[in-house]
């Protein structure tokens, strides 16, 4: 039974344009992912495809001017703010993306430390630091201070001695060089490996393929292929959603074509499938109504004329 | 570093201020004798400018004038009849325990004021504390302590109406509680002015910390309320809160001249006015160096709390 479960997750924003007059702009459109223990799913795509807004929907620090409708499920039950606020930190524990998300006038011995929940904090911390290769003196020092790689293990550091059972890794990537990359990415496949359950929220799907059992692939704030990551390989004939093949091709070491177009805006979503207008396969059944999540071939895709 | 800034600011600040009164229309001679001037026939005026140096050219004058400052000798005041740095001393201690007091209030509520506002944006704390500080900053400090004067000496008569102690008691029987009294009450508007600005500094920068990436992962952490500020907010809008507070020593000495001219205070506002007025070129211009120091020293305070307190100057520098 999957750990984390979201079903139907529709995220949108109200905002106020010219006086009083409100819109509501749509971020994410009926997503569904779901992640068990021990593995990792990686959730692919395109900025703005609404991959970090999910990670804050699951830990409820969405802003306060988010509407919020679907079911997220931990464990079975569903995730209310009431148990998002007992929950978070606890059991369900962020990765965030950069050295920013660290209080800046804080020592990162005593930030890592905040997130202990049992007893004996210095002592979790310390030893988390020596797991990490992070030496002594980085618990005094200040975020300012670290190195990139530093940075990253610290923030590591911060949700592994949480003991959470839920690892949200908002792109953990970026800007980091292929070594600590790599690095960075063992720990994630380790803590898999002892029975947690991974989310690796990335651009990159390269370092995706690398680690991840799963893949989920988003488009326009929804998933339109959900795919074993066995089948990301030749011509992505295994794939599944055409969104998904043109990405795969569109990788430098596969045919390096790019898609024609881009990505519709929140506020201009076409009325049936998301994908329709770039898509090569599109006939008029796809401008009617969205198409639903539907199972195929040990993965799900969002797509009427999938195979 | 520092000091040699503060040395040319000061040559500087003498130099115009020396220039500045020379070429005002106060005649130094007048201005020193006073009523008695109809006596004194232009042979005898012409004595004393010739016994003071005022015929010698004008860059000689500020030597001569330097000269004595250097050797600490500020002149003598002459609407006080003593020496200035006596005078200033004197005056010095009444405005340094009202300006002290407005200062810790005024820092204390505004800072308390903000931190709640920003905590509880856009409900009707925030929207009553925004009004109130709105209003405060665009409130004039003179008319401040008049509404003040009004209802706390006129109607209420909790207060004395003005000066720094009871009138017509002997200096040997003024208590500590008759200073204090006389206190309050110029206190209160200084700090009533100050609140307004503090409060509002401190609420925006609460709200620029609080939509941080930083105070988001904290929230991930399970980390709200209270809790959320005393560990990430406080600590991270202090350092600008008392820079602020030290950098504002102008203001509170701009506000100080006026509250105590409205209260008839006898602080070093008041003694500025009266030699600005009166003609009191030694007296004014001992102050205007004073009150330079004064509002230098704030600065200098401020910019070393930053060194000291932030880790991000202190211990940036050493690596």
């Amino acid at each position: 039974m999957p750990i984390l479960e979201v079903e139907n997750l529709s995220v949108s924003f109200k905002k106020y344009t010219r006086g009083f007059k409100q819109t509501k702009s749509t971020v994410i459109t009926s997503l569904d992912v779901t992640v068990e223990a021990g593995e990792i799913l990686a959730v692919v795509g395109a900025s703005g495809s609404g991959k970090s807004l999910l990670a804050h929907a699951i830990l409820g620090i969405l802003p306060s001017n988010a509407i919020t409708s679907g079911v997220i499920k931990y464990g079975g039950e569903e995730l209310t703010p009431a148990r998002q606020s007992v929950l978070s930190g606890k059991e369900l524990a962020l990765i965030p993306q950069s050295v920013n998300y660290l209080d800046p006038l804080m020592r990162v011995g005593s930030q890592v430390r905040t997130s202990v929940k049992k007893e004996n904090a210095i002592a979790a911390q310390r030893e988390v630091f020596q797991r990490y290769h992070l030496n002594a003196g980085v618990e005094k020092m200040y975020p300012f201070q670290l190195s990139g790689g530093m940075a990253r293990r610290t923030l590591l550091a911060t949700a592994m001695v949480s003991g959470a059972r839920v690892i949200i890794a908002d792109e953990p990537t970026p800007g980091l060089d292929s070594v600590v990359i790599v690095e960075a990415l063992n720990h994630l496949k380790e803590s898999a490996v002892n029975g947690c359950a991974v989310m690796l929220i990335t651009h990159d799907i390269e370092s995706a393929l690398q680690v991840a059992d799963r893949i989920a692939v988003f488009y326009a704030g929804t998933t339109v292929e959900i795919s074993p990551v066995e089948h990301f390989n030749g011509n992505g004939e295994q794939l599944r959603h055409p969104y998904s093949k043109a990405l795969w091709r569109a990788l430098p070491q596969n045919d390096f074509i790019p898609i024609k177009g881009s990505q519709p805006r929140p506020s201009q979503l076409p009325s049936g499938c998301l994908f329709a207008p770039r898509c090569e396969m599109a006939t008029p059944d796809c401008e009617q109504e969205r198409p639903a999540m539907r199972n195929l071939r040990n993965g799900m895709v969002r797509c009427i004329h999938a195979t | 570093m520092k000091s040699i800034r503060m040395a040319t600011l000061l040559v500087a600040i003498c130099f115009i201020s020396f220039l500045l009164i020379k070429n005002s229309p106060i005649d130094p001679i007048q201005a020193y004798i006073g009523a008695d001037m109809l006596n004194v026939g232009s042979e005898q005026r012409e004595k004393i400018a010739e016994y003071w140096g005022l015929n010698e050219p004008i860059m000689v004058q500020f030597f001569n004038w330097g000269s004595a400052l250097l050797a600490g000798d500020m002149g003598t005041s002459m609407i006080y009849r003593q020496p200035v740095s006596e005078v200033i001393g004197e005056r010095f201690v009444h405005s340094v325990v009202l300006m002290l007091t407005a200062w810790i209030f005024s820092g204390v509520i505004g800072f308390t004021m903000g931190v709640v506002a920003a905590m509880k944006r856009d409900t009707w704390i925030d929207r009553s504390m925004k009004w109130y500080c709105y209003m405060l900053a665009s409130t004039p400090t003179f008319w401040m302590g008049l509404l003040v004067l009004i209802v706390f000496a006129v109607w209420l008569g909790w207060f004395p109406i003005g000066l720094g102690v009871p009138a017509g008691v002997l200096a040997k029987d003024v208590t500590t509680v008759d200073q204090l009294k006389h206190l309050i009450l110029p206190a209160m508007t200084l700090s009533i002015v100050g609140v307004g600005n503090v409060a509002l500094h401190t609420r925006q920068k609460l709200i620029d910390v609080l939509g941080s990436e930083y105070i988001l992962f904290a929230r991930a952490r399970g980390e709200w309320g209270f809790i959320l500020f005393w560990r990430h907010g406080l600590r991270n809008i202090v350092i600008p809160a008392l820079t602020l507070q030290f950098a504002a020593f102008s203001e509170l000495f701009g506000g100080a001249v006026l509250t105590e001219q409205v209260f008839s205070y006898p602080g070093l506002g008041q003694a500025t006015v009266e030699a600005g007025l009166r003609g009191d070129v030694p007296l004014l211009l001992g102050l205007v160096l004073f009150s330079t120091m004064f509002v230098f020293g704030g600065n200098l305070i401020a910019d070393l709390i930053y060194r000291l307190l932030d880790p991000r100057m202190r211990e940036g520098r050493s690596r």
